[in-house]
């Protein structure tokens, strides 16, 4: 087998008294759409921002497509390939549909200290933020400023923007967060269509979701990992069963 | 789809017609009052232009511009007083004056955000400003006159007052030009972005403390440009022209043309110093038919009026003046077209 995309080596973090990432390990293989799920509080999005870089963690080593990432900055591992899309959307609302992804391609196309020529006609930025936007399924908005568009839109610009960069890797958090079912539906298709391209990292609640992408999950209780396998075997896993839903009855586990 | 040319842009147009033939105005009229209003109006908006790119583009709220029109003016006058009389020598080193100070203050300032970024910049133009103060040499608080204008070997006469009109105006155009190159340029849509959503910036992988510092340099040396064509159009630099009042008056003119658009400075520029200018007069005609006796004593409190005046506008034409003509333009192009 060759290396995993993402090899996380006893990662540790803790704030004060609070420990938010307790040893853990994890790989994720080439190709694969790994999910992360677990309680509130179990420390998903700490994690991913630790995978990002946006938090240093206090011990452990991340590895990425080979390389050492444990002590890059948050722009070292999105230009390796790395890239993250945020739970709570953070984009340039002042700034057309088109722009916002345009600006993540310029990101990767070396440094931005051209004066002169008009970036907005600039078909090396925009020829790939316009493709990003069409994987996204938002190539009718392009010339919509950021701001007008919907909720569920501004998830599909956040991975347009995630997308922009041509990463080799995607660290989603919550794509899902406060979408409708219509929307939910959309994401998960595209998602799917991303899937073969792509190796994926899914912090997600929705379990329908989750189960209906995922080639393996890892469940998170505490920081700790208490399960990690395929959808099936986290179905009838009862550690699982029982920290997650905080019941053991057969009956409960059906939802999870 | 937009119109391509709206009512907008024709006031845009007309403004840049009404400036070029400003001269002849006068020279029909023999008015030389407005030459030398409209001189200073072109000097500042090109000030307003400059800091309207850190401004309204960049989002940094420089409390402390003016510091660049007093270094500019300066560099200037201390050269005309030393003996060197060239502008080839003058506003080169005006320039780059402004450009090291920029780079000082953004160097320290741009490290931090908010209230404490409008403070410091604030305290560096103060620091000139009382730097200016305490150079006995060139006149302390009296401020320093200029022997005589920059000369360009013969090329143009700045003492001829139509010629230096249009050297200011000229200049005033091309710094428009640079801002609407700059801003639509890589480095302006990172200084966008900036202004947007720093954190997400950082988080894409831009250094945004090298753009934003690149743009507050470029500001403060285009700012220190216009200090040297005030210096020639007053013939005399004080310190009162960097007190942090005349940096207001710089932000104000950027808020009222309208933040974050090219001509919006300069409709600011020509807004106040006209408000400046006459509402005292229109404040004595007004009181003057219902007490002729105190009507000059209640021009004086013209900025009582200018206030509420400022704040209305800001309130309620979001965008400013340039903000207020794309909304009729709005309303005019649906009118025109069903």
């Amino acid at each position: 087998m060759s290396e995993p995309m993402l090899h996380v080596e006893n990662l540790a973090k803790r704030f004060g008294g609070i420990v938010a990432t307790d040893n853990l390990s994890l790989d994720v293989a080439q190709g694969e759409l790994h999910a992360i799920i677990g309680p509130n509080g179990a420390g998903k999005t700490t994690l991913i921002a630790q995978l990002s870089g946006q938090l240093r963690a206090d011990s452990g080593r991340i590895r990425f497509a080979g390389d050492d990432v444990t002590a890059l900055l948050p722009h070292k591992r999105s230009l390796l390939g790395l890239a993250r899309s945020f739970q709570i959307t953070s984009l340039f609302l002042d700034l057309s549909v088109l722009d916002n992804v345009a600006l993540a391609v310029q990101a990767h196309a070396g440094h931005s200290f051209h004066f002169w020529r008009n970036a907005r006609k600039d078909e090396a930025l925009r020829a790939p933020a316009r493709a990003a936007l069409e994987r996204a399924g938002l190539a009718d908005r392009a010339d919509w400023p950021a701001a007008s568009l919907s909720h569920g839109e501004h998830r599909q610009l956040e991975l347009a923007m995630a997308l922009a960069g041509q990463p080799r890797m995607l660290l989603l958090d919550e794509p899902m967060a406060g979408l409708g079912p219509e929307e939910s539906a959309r994401m998960v298709t595209m998602l799917r269509a991303l899937k073969s391209e792509l190796t994926i990292l899914l912090v997600e609640h929705d379990m329908e979701a989750v189960f209906a992408l995922a080639d393996r999950i890892t469940v998170l209780v505490y920081g700790r990992v208490i399960a990690s396998g395929a959808p099936d075997d986290i179905r009838a896993n009862a550690k699982v069963r029982e920290a997650y839903l905080g019941e053991t009855d057969k009956a409960g586990a059906d939802h999870v | 789809m937009k119109p391509a040319f709206t009512f907008r842009h024709m006031v845009i147009a007309a403004l840049i017609v009404g400036l070029a033939l400003l001269p002849l105005y006068v020279a029909l009229t023999g008015d030389r009052f407005m030459l030398t209003l409209f001189t200073r109006i072109v000097i500042l908006a090109m000030a307003a232009v400059s800091l309207n790119l850190i401004l309204g583009y960049g989002g940094m709220m420089s409390f402390g511009h003016a510091a660049y029109l007093g270094l500019g003016g300066y560099t200037t006058a201390i050269l005309s007083f030393e003996g060197v009389h060239s502008g080839f020598v003058q506003w080169p080193a005006a320039l780059a004056v402004s450009a090291l100070f920029g780079l000082a203050v953004g160097a320290l300032s741009l490290r931090t955000r908010g209230v404490y970024f409008i403070m410091i910049t604030l305290a560096f133009a103060q620091m000139a400003y009382y730097l200016a103060s305490g150079m006995a040499r060139y006149g302390g608080d009296d401020g320093l006159s200029l022997e005589a204008r920059s000369t360009f070997a013969g090329l143009m006469n700045l003492s001829n007052k139509t010629t230096f009109y249009y050297v200011c105006l000229v200049l005033l155009f091309a710094s428009i030009l640079l801002v609407w190159r700059l801003t639509n340029s890589r480095f302006g849509m990172v200084l966008q972005g900036v202004r947007s959503n720093e954190t997400r910036m950082s988080a894409i992988g831009y250094p945004a403390f090298r753009y934003k510092l690149t743009g507050f340099v470029i500001a403060g040396t285009l700012c220190g440009l216009a200090g040297a064509l005030i210096a020639n159009h007053t013939d005399f630099v004080s310190p009162s022209m960097m007190f942090w009042t005349r940096s207001g008056d710089l932000i104000v003119m950027v808020v009222l043309g309208g933040m974050g658009t090219l001509f919006g400075p300069v409709f600011g520029a020509l807004a106040l110093l006209f408000l400046e200018q006459f509402l005292p007069h229109l404040i004595s005609f007004i009181v003057r038919p219902f007490n002729p006796a105190s009507a000059a004593k209640a021009g004086e409190y013209w900025q009582l009026v200018l206030g509420p005046l400022l704040l209305i506008i800001v309130l309620f034409a979001r965008g400013g003046i340039d903000g207020l003509l794309a909304m009729l333009s709005d309303k005019l192009g649906r009118k025109v077209r069903p």
